[in-house]
């Protein structure tokens, strides 16, 4: 990449973005919808921004927050983030009203990748890691690839992706705490009915490591690919700072990969859950 | 109106000429930074630390964030010379900056060791990192004692002719003697300083909010700290001094400037604004520009210490 580019050739931008609507989605999750440059515009499903929160009151966020990409649309020039109110930074997020402006930074680190020679991908999701998952829900409609889409959260009412999943053509199994269905023995029963079925040519999963290990044991079993999108506190979000490292198993080795700049979607079988 | 461009801001510190002042604190840049920013346009690039021995870091959390900046205990993860020598080093070459690599030892041996084995073509000049607080036992470094610090610096001297610059800890209670003790040792110039010895405890666990328990204070909150320090260092060497402690705009820079440093490096606000170390340098032009100051060296030191008199204080217009 040219690295005297000037400042609107360079990949990553930071700079203020509009407000263009921000929901109470339900009782936990804030949908929020940014007016943003093309830059921004075209990040790519599991790709990420550090948002720079604005102060709540009595608190100041000082570095920024990572989150996860939940929408982008290069033609309508737009991004949306799907959070939950969980610190300072989010707090902070919470206060902004259509006609504010928020600093984002981004589109950052690697994302989900598409495999063309898939016919049928499985999405494995639960609680926020939904929300990193929808935007594959598009992409892979896109891309000709159906999906299977089995989202696990605590209420049916917190499966927060299930209408998007369903909108771009996906069959969802919604499966949740309160149902008493989203127990790992469970889902993997579902898995496996998928895998016999053909439909399972990879497996794209966020939000829980007992449901990345067993889609772990079944890739490893049935020789599937997969891939998983991490997180991890950071500060810099450029893989600078090494703060956001995790533990990943390459080649019988232990070795540290930074979330930010390696990731934060990685191959699932060298992933530690 | 001013336009960018009016001031001549290059700069001559430590064997070197810059273009401008501005350069990173080692630890706080890499590679990544041409994503968002226009390394061309810094004054030099600084790696972060690179050891001997392969270290893996510390055990997170490796950061936590309090009122105005932050902690920090990376630990220095480091791949070793090879790796330095043939990735780190070709990709810094791409860009137009001056190179200083920032380089660490456990003992005054293996710093001499390592400079040499750095002093290789791109390289500009060597920052002797004597002052890392998480490395050692209890944040101990070279540079919190003069005598070491002038053995190490001595040995890292011999070993390279390379312009040498030492960067000294904040966690001392002697920055003079520190500073002249380096300066003795054959330093080109000191680097004022690196972080501020710290902790923190989180009271819903009752756990250190830091996986090293101690770390190191960055940022805004440690800038009168450290200012001091380089007003100190400035006054007690000859050699110049590059300030280095939570500059995060133009004024900050020209603080450290008036009060004795001919360079700053900016770190932890890079963090939150990849642009920072861009918008210091224009900030820097205009800030001279609009004073009519033709060099923006003509800073370094610039400090006033003449007394008010009560009838100039009068007419003061209150600081905003």
């Amino acid at each position: 990449m040219p690295d005297t580019a000037a400042p609107s050739m360079r990949p990553v931008s930071a700079e203020p973005a509009g407000v263009l609507s921000h929901t109470a989605l339900n009782a936990e999750y804030r949908h929020l919808v940014l007016r943003a440059g093309p830059r921004a515009t075209a990040a790519r499903p599991g790709q990420f921004f550090q948002l720079l929160c604005p102060a709540p009151p009595g608190e100041a966020p000082f570095l920024r927050r990572p989150m996860s990409l939940y929408g982008a649309d290069t033609a309508a020039g737009t991004v949306e983030f799907l959070y939950k109110v969980t610190g300072a930074g989010t707090r902070g997020l919470a206060t902004l009203s259509p006609g504010d402006e928020l600093d984002i930074m981004g589109p950052l680190g690697r994302g989900f990748a598409l495999d063309r020679g898939w016919r049928n991908i499985v999405v494995v999701g639960r609680g926020a890691g939904l929300a990193t998952l929808a935007p594959l829900a598009r992409a892979a409609r896109a891309a000709g690839i159906g999906v299977t889409a089995l989202l696990s959260a605590r209420r049916p009412e917190l499966v927060v992706s299930e209408a998007l999943f369903r909108e771009e053509g996906a069959e969802v199994i919604a499966v949740t705490d309160a149902e008493g269905t989203s127990g790992p023995a469970h889902a993997e029963r579902l898995l496996r009915g998928l895998v016999a079925e053909g439909r399972a040519d990879a497996f794209l999963t966020c939000g829980s490591a007992r449901l990345l290990r067993v889609q772990q044991r079944l890739a490893r079993e049935f020789g599937i690919p997969g891939q998983v999108a991490m997180e991890q506190q950071m500060a810099c979000g450029l893989g600078m700072c090494f703060c956001c490292v995790r533990d990943f198993e390459v080649e019988g080795e232990t070795v540290h990969r930074r979330v930010c700049w390696d990731g934060p979607v990685f191959d699932m079988l060298e992933a530690v859950a | 109106m001013t336009q960018r461009g009016m001031t001549d801001l290059s700069v001559r510190v430590g064997g070197l000429t810059l273009k401008n002042p501005v350069m990173p604190a080692s630890g706080t840049f890499a590679e990544g930074l041409a994503l968002a920013a226009d390394l061309d346009r810094l004054g030099a690039l600084v790696t972060k630390t690179i050891t001997r021995e392969l270290r893996t870091g510390n055990p997170l959390p490796r950061v936590a964030e309090v009122p105005g900046g932050m902690l920090n205990a990376i630990g220095i993860p480091s791949k070793g010379i090879p790796y330095f020598l043939s990735h780190i080093l070709p990709e810094m070459r791409r860009f137009a900056p001056p190179l200083v690599v920032s380089i660490s030892a456990p003992t005054a041996e293996g710093f001499a060791s390592l400079a040499a084995e750095v002093s290789v073509p791109g390289v500009a000049a060597i920052e002797a990192n004597i002052s890392c607080p998480n490395i050692e036992e209890d944040g101990r470094a070279f540079a919190m004692r003069a005598d070491s610090t002038e053995a190490v610096m001595r040995r890292i001297r011999a070993a390279t002719a390379l312009p040498v610059w030492a960067k000294l800890t904040p966690n001392t209670g002697d920055i003079p003697e520190v500073s002249r003790a380096a300066e003795a040792a054959g330093a080109d110039a000191l680097v004022v300083a690196n972080t501020i010895l710290a902790m923190s405890v989180d009271l819903n666990t009752f756990k250190p909010r830091l996986g090293n328990v101690m770390g190191g204070l960055s940022g805004p909150a440690i800038k009168p700290i450290v200012l001091r320090q380089v007003y100190q260092a400035a006054r007690s060497v000859r050699i110049p001094v590059i300030g280095c402690g939570g500059i995060s705009t133009a004024e900050d820079a020209a603080e450290y400037m008036v009060a004795g440093a001919t360079a700053v490096q900016v770190g932890t606000a890079t963090f939150v604004q990849p642009g920072a170390m861009e918008a210091v340098i224009d900030g820097l032009d205009r800030f001279c520009a609009a004073r009519g100051i033709a060099r923006v060296a003509a800073l370094t030191g610039a400090i006033s210490r003449e007394e008010t008199d009560e009838a100039e204080l009068e007419w003061t217009e209150p600081v905003a």
